[in-house]
This record gives C-alpha cells, sequence and structure tokens, in this order.
C-alpha cells in the first residue's frame, strides 16, 4: 500500500509538475543564453536565431495543443503565423509614431495574434468537421490558400490612411507614403522591434496559455475527445466545441509567435511561410513527443539551432538534418527500437540513478481485480 | 405502432408495455419506447421495441448474440438514428435529439466493448463525466482564477464519493488504461452515474468477471439504485445477475421482442426456452 | 488560345496529377500511409531521364524505361528502408518519416545536379504541334501523349487490380490487413509491389511534367506531388477511379482559373475547391464512408 500511494500522490500533479519542467526549462534557458550572450560566448549568427527559436517554441507548443492534445493533425499552422506576422507588421507601421518600442511590439503581438483568431474561427468551422486525413489536407489547403492571398495583398500607408489592393497599381500614395506590403515580396522596410526577452515573455505566456488549458475541464473535455469520441459524446460532450477552442487557441498563439518572429526581420516574404515551415514545425512537435509540452520547447530549440551547427558540413547539412529526422523516428518509434533503447535507459536509470525505479504497483492489481 | 400523444404519458398505454405493471403503475414512467427500430441497408437490425421504464426500476434486456440488443443501446443513446419509432425521456420526445443531447437529457451508457479514457487518470474519467457539474468559463480556465480552483476543489470531491461506491478512491490517480478488466467496467459505470443521469443502460457490465466480483457488482447495482433513485435498464448473459436483480426482463430474438415480465415469468416462458435452447425436435 | 485549348491543357496536366496521385492513392489504400516522398520521387525520375537524354543520348523509349527501372527500386528501397520498420506505429511517425525522406531526396538531388534549374528536352521537340478547328484547337504532341499514355496507365491498373493474383492480394490487404495475412497472403511482397508500381508511375510522371514544363530543379516535385495529392483526396483517397477523376478536374481548374481567373491565385482556387467537395462529401468524391463500430 505505501508504493501505491506514493505513487497516487506523485501522480496527483502529473499536470502541475509537467507544467514546473516547461516553465523551469524556459525561465533556465533564457537565464543562462542571457548570461553567455553577454559573456560574449555566443556567435553573431546564433545571436540572430533566439527571437526566431522563440517564436519556433511559441509555434510548437501551440501546435501540439492542436496536434498532440486534441489530436488532429494540422499542416497549416504557418498559415496562422502568415496572418500573424503580417498583421503584425502593419499594426506596428501604423503604431510607429507611439512612444516605446515595448508597446509597439506587444500592441503588434495583440494584432497579429486577434487576425489569426478571427481566421482560426473562420477556418475551423469546416475544418473540424471533418476527420483524420481529410481534416489534415483541408488544413494544408487553408494554409496554401492565405499564402497565395497574401501573394496578392499590396497595402500602403500615407498620411490619409491605409490602402490595400490586389496590385501595385492599386495603390496611390503621397509623397510621405511608403509600402507596408508587396505582394511576393511580402513586408519591406520593417522596423525590428522583436527582442530576446520579448521572445521569452512571449513562450512563457504561450505556455501559460496552454499548460492551463490543459488543466482545466476544457481540457479534459479535449482530451477526452481526441481519446474515444464516442465516450466521450457518450457522457454528454459536443465534439466541436471543444475541439474548436483547441484550435483557435493554437491559432490565435501562432499568430503572436508569427507577429513576434517578422518583427525581428527588415523583411518578410510569404514564401517563409510555406507548407514547408508548417512541416518544420510539426516535426518539432512529434520529436518532441505528441501531446509532450517540455518535449516541443526543447526540440524547437535543439531543431532550430541544429541547422546552424551544422553548418560545418555545409552542403551536406540539411542532408544531415533529413537523416538524423529519419534515423530518430526509426529508433524511437520502431518496436524494436524502442524496445532496446527502453532497456538501456533502464539499466542506465538503475546504475546511476540514486532514486528507486517504481515499479507498478502489483498489489493494487490484485485489490483491484479480487475481492474487497 | 404510432401514439397520438406527444409527450404524455397516459396510464393506459403505460400499463400496457410496463414490465412491472403492478410495481410502477401509480409513478411517471421515465422512459417510453414506442416502436423504435432500424434497418441496416434493407435488413431490419431491431424492430417494434416497445417498452416502458419505471423510474426505479433495474430492468434486464437479454437474449441471444446478434439478437440486437446492444443496437437498442445505440437507438437510445442516438448512436444510430432510428429508422422508426421513437422514445420519451421524463416525458421528452427524444426525435431529432443527437447523442450528446440525449446524454444531457438524462442517458448515460457503458460499453460492451469498455471505452474508457485510457491514458488519463482514474479520478480524471469521473470528472470528465462530471464536466457539466463543474462551473467556470474558459477564461477561468485559461488563467485558472479562484472560480477555476473552487469548482474543481468541488469536482475532485465529487469525483472521490462517486468513486467510493466502488471502492476505488485509493486508485484515483490510476492510468485507467492500466486498471484490471472489472475495475474498468466498474469506472465506467462510474463515469455514466457522474452525469447524473434518470436512466443508466449497462452493457454487459458483468462481462469478464469472476463469481465473487459479480455477485458484489449486483449488490452494487442495486445500491446505485437505491441512492440515485434511477432506472436501469442492462444487457447481461449472466443468468444469475439478470434474474437476481432485474425486477422486469424482456427478450430480444431476431431484432423482435419475444416476451417481457418478471423474472419467473421469463423463466417459464417457452418462446424464450426455444430462443435459447432451440426447437425441441418433434418425435 | 481558346477555351478549348486550354481545356486539353488542363486534361493533360490533369493526367500528369492523375498518374501522380495513382501512386498516392495506392499507397494509402494499402499502406494507410501519406507518402510525402512520392513527389520527390518524380523529381529523382525526372533527372535519371534527364541524364540518358542529355549525357548518354539513349532513345526516348529506353531512358524512359531506365527512369523507371530507377524509380521503381527507390521506391522499394524507401519502403523497406524507411517504412516498413515503422509499420502498425502510429500514422504521425510515419508522416514525418517520409517528410523526412523526401528532404533527403531533395538534398541529395541538390547535391548531386545543384540548384540551377537544369532545361528538360522534351521527348517531342521535333514533332509539330497539330491544329483543329480552324485553329481554335491547338493540340501539342505533349497533350495528346500525356493524355494517351494517362488512359493506358489506367486501363492497364483497373485490369491488374481486378484479374491478376497479386492485384487481387493487393485489394484484399487494403481491405483488411490481418485477414489477408491469415488467408496466407505475403502482405509484405503486396506493400512493396505497390510502392514499385506507383514509384514507376512517378518515373512516368516525371517525365510527362518536365516535357511540359521544361525546367527540372530539386524541387520541381514538391508542388505537383501536393497537388496530386490533393487530387487523390479530391477523389477519395484509397480509390483508384477516384484519383484519376480528382486528378482530371484539379488540372482542368488549374488551367482553366489561371487562364480566365489569376495566375497569382490558380492554386488557391484549387485547394478551394476542394475544400468545398470535402465539406459537402466529407471522404471525397468517390470514398468509402467509414463507420465506427459502436
Amino acid at each position: 500500500m505505501n508504493t501505491l500511494m506514493k505513487m497516487t500522490k506523485s501522480n496527483m500533479n502529473q499536470y502541475k509538475r509537467s507544467a514546473l519542467w516547461s516553465y523551469g526549462i524556459t525561465i533556465a534557458g533564457f537565464v543562462i543564453v542571457s548570461i553567455m550572450v553577454s559573456a560574449g560566448l555566443i556567435s553573431n549568427s546564433l545571436q540572430g536565431q533566439l527571437v526566431p527559436i522563440c517564436a519556433y517554441i511559441s509555434l510548437a507548443v501551440s501546435l501540439n495543443l492542436v496536434v498532440g492534445i486534441s489530436g488532429e493533425l494540422s499542416l497549416g499552422h504557418a498559415g496562422f503565423m502568415a496572418i500573424g506576422a503580417f498583421s503584425g507588421v502593419i499594426a506596428a507601421t501604423l503604431f510607429q509614431s507611439l512612444p516605446f518600442l515595448w508597446v509597439k511590439l506587444v500592441i503588434a503581438i495583440l494584432v497579429g495574434g486577434l487576425f489569426a483568431g478571427v481566421a482560426g474561427v473562420i477556418i475551423g468551422v469546416p475544418v473540424l468537421r471533418l476527420r483524420g486525413d481529410y481534416l489534415a489536407i483541408v488544413t494544408l489547403a487553408f494554409g496554401e490558400i492565405i499564402r497565395n492571398v497574401l501573394n496578392v495583398i499590396y497595402v500602403g500607408l500615407d498620411e490619409k490612411g491605409l490602402q490595400v489592393s490586389t496590385s501595385m497599381d492599386g495603390i496611390h500614395l503621397s509623397e510621405q507614403g511608403s509600402m507596408i506590403l508587396n505582394g511576393p515580396m511580402g513586408a519591406t522596410g520593417v522596423t525590428k522591434l522583436s527582442t530576446f526577452f520579448a521572445g521569452f515573455l512571449l513562450v512563457m505566456f504561450t505556455l501559460f496559455v496552454v499548460l492551463n488549458l490543459i488543466n482545466s475541464k476544457h481540457g479534459r473535455a479535449i482530451m477526452a475527445m481526441r481519446d474515444n469520441r464516442i465516450a466521450a459524446e457518450s457522457v454528454g460532450l459536443s465534439a466541436t466545441n471543444f475541439k474548436m477552442t483547441a484550435f483557435v487557441t493554437g491559432a490565435i498563439l501562432a499568430g503572436m509567435a508569427g507577429a513576434l518572429f517578422a518583427l525581428n526581420y527588415s523583411t518578410v516574404a510569404p514564401v517563409k511561410f510555406n507548407f514547408n515551415t508548417s512541416i518544420f514545425i510539426l516535426v518539432f512537435v512529434v520529436l518532441g513527443g505528441i501531446g509532450n509540452i517540455t518535449g516541443s520547447i526543447i526540440s524547437a530549440a535543439v531543431l532550430t539551432i541544429l541547422p546552424e551547427a551544422l553548418r560545418q558540413f555545409s552542403d551536406y547539412r540539411m542532408l544531415t538534418y533529413a537523416i538524423v529526422l529519419i534515423i530518430v523516428m526509426l529508433a524511437t518509434n520502431n518496436p524494436q527500437l524502442k524496445a532496446l533503447t527502453a532497456a538501456a535507459s533502464k539499466q542506465f536509470k538503475a546504475k546511476f540513478s540514486r532514486t528507486r525505479v517504481y515499479k507498478r504497483p502489483q498489489k493494487a492489481d490484485e485489490e483491484m481485480g479480487g475481492t474487497k | 405502432m404510432i401514439f397520438p400523444t406527444v409527450g404524455v404519458n397516459t396510464l393506459t398505454d403505460y400499463k400496457g408495455h410496463s414490465l412491472l405493471p403492478e410495481r410502477d403503475a401509480e409513478q411517471r414512467p421515465v422512459l417510453e419506447i414506442q416502436g423504435l427500430g432500424i434497418d441496416f441497408g434493407g435488413l431490419t437490425a431491431v424492430n417494434d421495441f416497445t417498452i416502458t421504464l419505471g423510474p426505479t426500476e433495474i430492468s434486464g434486456l437479454i437474449g441471444p448474440n446478434g439478437a440486437g440488443k446492444t443496437t437498442v443501446f445505440n437507438l437510445l443513446t442516438k448512436v444510430y438514428q432510428p429508422t422508426r419509432g421513437t422514445f420519451y425521456l421524463d416525458g421528452k420526445d427524444t426525435a431529432g435529439m443527437n447523442t450528446v443531447q440525449v446524454n444531457q437529457a438524462g442517458i448515460a451508457r457503458t460499453f460492451q466493448n469498455i471505452r474508457l479514457f485510457d491514458k488519463m487518470t482514474v479520478e480524471e474519467n469521473v470528472k470528465i463525466g462530471l464536466h457539466r457539474d463543474i462551473h467556470y468559463s474558459l477564461g477561468g480556465a485559461l488563467f485558472h482564477t479562484p472560480f477555476y480552483r473552487k469548482a474543481e476543489k468541488r469536482a475532485h470531491e465529487r469525483a472521490l464519493e462517486l468513486l467510493d461506491i466502488f471502492d476505488m478512491a485509493d486508485f484515483a490517480y490510476a492510468q485507467a488504461g492500466s486498471l484490471p478488466y472489472g475495475a474498468q467496467r466498474r469506472l465506467e459505470i462510474l463515469r455514466a452515474l457522474a452525469t447524473d443521469p434518470k436512466v443508466l443502460l449497462l452493457d454487459e457490465p458483468a462481462a469478464g468477471m469472476n463469481p465473487s466480483e459479480t455477485s458484489d457488482l449486483m449488490e452494487a447495482i442495486t445500491k446505485i439504485r437505491d441512492t440515485f433513485k434511477i432506472c436501469i435498464l442492462l444487457i447481461e448473459h449472466d443468468m444469475n445477475l439478470v434474474m437476481g436483480i432485474c425486477e422486469g426482463i424482456a427478450v430480444l430474438n431476431f431484432g423482435q421482442i419475444i416476451a417481457k415480465g418478471t423474472p419467473q415469468e421469463i423463466q417459464s416462458n417457452p418462446q424464450v426456452i426455444e430462443a435459447y435452447l432451440g426447437r425441441k425436435k418433434e418425435a | 488560345m481558346t477555351a478549348l485549348t486550354y481545356l486539353t491543357g488542363g486534361l493533360s496536366l490533369g493526367s500528369v496529377y492523375a498518374i501522380i496521385a495513382l501512386g498516392y492513392t495506392m499507397v494509402y489504400g494499402i499502406a494507410k500511409m501519406l507518402n510525402f516522398a512520392h513527389g520527390d520521387v518524380i523529381m529523382i525520375g525526372g533527372y535519371v531521364v534527364f541524364c540518358t537524354f542529355t549525357y548518354m543520348n539513349l532513345p526516348v523509349w529506353l531512358g524512359l524505361l531506365l527512369g523507371m527501372v530507377v524509380c521503381t527500386v527507390l521506391g522499394i528501397v524507401i519502403e523497406k528502408l524507411a517504412y516498413k520498420p515503422l509499420r502498425g506505429t502510429s500514422s504521425l511517425a510515419v508522416l514525418i518519416t517520409a517528410i523526412g525522406v523526401s528532404y533527403f531526396l531533395q538534398n541529395a538531388a541538390l547535391l548531386v545536379f545543384g540548384s540551377a534549374p537544369k532545361v528538360f528536352t522534351s521527348m517531342f521537340a521535333k514533332a509539330n504541334n497539330i491544329e483543329l478547328a480552324d485553329g481554335k484547337l491547338i493540340l501539342t504532341p505533349e497533350t495528346i501523349f500525356t493524355i494517351l499514355i494517362c488512359v493506358l496507365i489506367m486501363i492497364g491498373l483497373q485490369v491488374f487490380i481486378t484479374k491478376t493474383k497479386m492485384g487481387k492480394a493487393m485489394r484484399a490487404v487494403s481491405e483488411d490487413n490481418d485477414a489477408a495475412r491469415l488467408m496466407g497472403i505475403n502482405v509484405n511482397q503486396a506493400i512493396s509491389t505497390t510502392f514499385a508500381i506507383g514509384s514507376a508511375l512517378a518515373a512516368v510522371a516525371g517525365v510527362l511534367l518536365c516535357s511540359s514544363y521544361p525546367t527540372l530543379m530539386p524541387t520541381t516535385g514538391a508542388m505537383p506531388g501536393i497537388k496530386a495529392f490533393t487530387a487523390a483526396v479530391f477523389g477519395g483517397i484509397g480509390s483508384i477511379p477516384g484519383a484519376m477523376v480528382g486528378g482530371l478536374i484539379l488540372g482542368i481548374i488549374e488551367i482553366l482559373s489561371r487562364a480566365y481567373i489569376s495566375t497569382e491565385l490558380s492554386d488557391a482556387i484549387v485547394f478551394g475547391v476542394l475544400i468545398v467537395v470535402l465539406l459537402v462529401k466529407p471522404t471525397g468524391l468517390l470514398g468509402r464512408k467509414i463507420t465506427e463500430k459502436v
């Protein structure tokens, strides 16, 4: 009974415990990297990656909410990122006269989240009626449509206000005016607002929202729907409502990350947010472990740095990335290899860990199975 | 079989189809099933299913394999929409309702092949059943407001109370999928019970249980009926259980009800014996 | 250009999509996986045939045959090394592995052939266009040949699937993997054959695609791959006639919207139509409805 009670106690806070891990890793990562930056230990090219890493972590965590927690394969996450990016850039330009950098950044991120959220509702209504691979292909389709439409959007700003058109000829700016969006060229002349600290705060906010949502009745309902739709409906949970919550929350967070991402560069083109980017984010989620938030954080950070770290292989780096990806997927999913690694890690734990590995309490089984 | 009065239960209609006329005649029926039927691609799976259940009755639905018992449950929970007929729950017509709405109206069920949320804990499974009882908004969920804390604490206590029915509170934080088979069946009953139903449908609750577990289960089912004052309809092959706790029994064969009545009546009904054992060869 | 010419152009592009979509749909039907690397097998096929033309001066038919052989082998090797070890595990894991394979093929091609586009000499450089109906309908030899090949493949595949022993085995595996195994069907062999056929078709599609759109890059296969995948879903994934119908419709929509609505938005329109179709028929035009047993 003692072992059992221990197990029940430790399981009681399973969400809180994993949440602590997620927050802890993020804070520790931020502190360590900040110290390394001020000590000059981090190369310039890697420093340039810090904001994108934060954006990708947010994107991975928000996609994990959709794919891992809600169980719907979305192949169009970059679409929401794109909407957030471009609406964020427009907002930042509109409010460029405001005093503080961070005020503008916050406004841009909020606007990005808002627009992506609206898109999430519009897309979610039809998409969530579908299931499985059909749902996946429709998210892919929406992602491509968003990118395609952004390719033909031209936005200019002068003292009279915003001008929006589907071609360059449709915009007539005065002398003081300037273009914000140039169709396939994307946003040009963006003022860089994003900082590593802002990125860190966004990651923390994303974690806060996602982890809190998971540990609530809404989160339970979302996961119940994922695990067994028929059973969930039989206890009165309506599928679309809760799936919609996860989908739109994911979209909003992706939009916010998109705004952060875009405001880190002076130019951003729609092509940056194509299908490959959606897949890139999905790879973070899958490699980090479906539904495992801490895993998403680590894999997003590592996999964004990896191509950078593989730079010495120059031409071979993307090839190496592909091979690493395949090998990791095989090692973590192939039943035989999985058993092998599990046995190895068990041995490792037994050797090096001072804490006892809890066995599944057999006593519990006997008690449950037998008479009371 | 069409009843002109919608949602009104006249005593005469009710008396005709009740499994226990003498017991519940003076009470209002909770579930009134009228001519329910479904065809699958021209094949009639269930036909003219008409019974009436009182509010605190334990009834059994028995019949040989493939008779359509689970299909009746699927019709009552609207997993399938009936081709013919309808049923009234507490006087309310359920035509046009879906699974979710039927549950909210007061029908909860368990499944023949257990459908728990395997990766979640025992307590969470019950809490999912309790979800309509937990009141806080999405904002409360996202920011873990005091409302959230209060409601979650209450839900937690309520879940433990329910788990106590089967002495399962000690296993509240074990993964549902890791429980032994019998415990999973019991947990499914609790999850259904958590939705505060008026009618509880149990699909083979004793399947895979040993005799002593079964007798515990019989006790528990009666206890649940007495505490919650609900109607229980169960499908079961274990005749000891059915004859032991059911007050009324309907027998289904080839999708048709072939007999209705008390356990004693059913046991001596020649049609039932024939359905189970086959026709005696004429010499 | 007249509407009729556009229409045949659409039919020709649609035929290419259909041939690629067949590869997607067969693999999905039998292995229940989305083979995202399929588009890149097309690209490899294109490069192989390009090499046989440019460096070896082989005749057309021999080049095409060589391309098919290389792609067939490639398809089988990919299946054995990357997909087979993951059979029966989560479909998401297989999907990511397929994406890894796709990255691998693209970057391998990048290393070998460089990123500069190669100009693909059409197989029909010497043939002339045919003008019909007073120049209202212009048929390029590519168009005629592409449509013709597509029809031939369709008929051949249908015969193979319904008449041959292996075809029947493949259908059995796609219905119920375990039951087929119990009936003594070699499931591994059936799946390998599916990949082999799909990849051989990809080589054909690669050559046809490059004949009509004569630039060849490591990313050439990516977009047609996605479109063809869309076509397969559009027609109902897992259904061979569905892939055919889906591919043709998609090609026609794409060419017509490029001609009459907007070049930039043609992809958006294609995907928009897909969404509408799936909302009306959630399992595609000819897809089977799957019900869950309770």
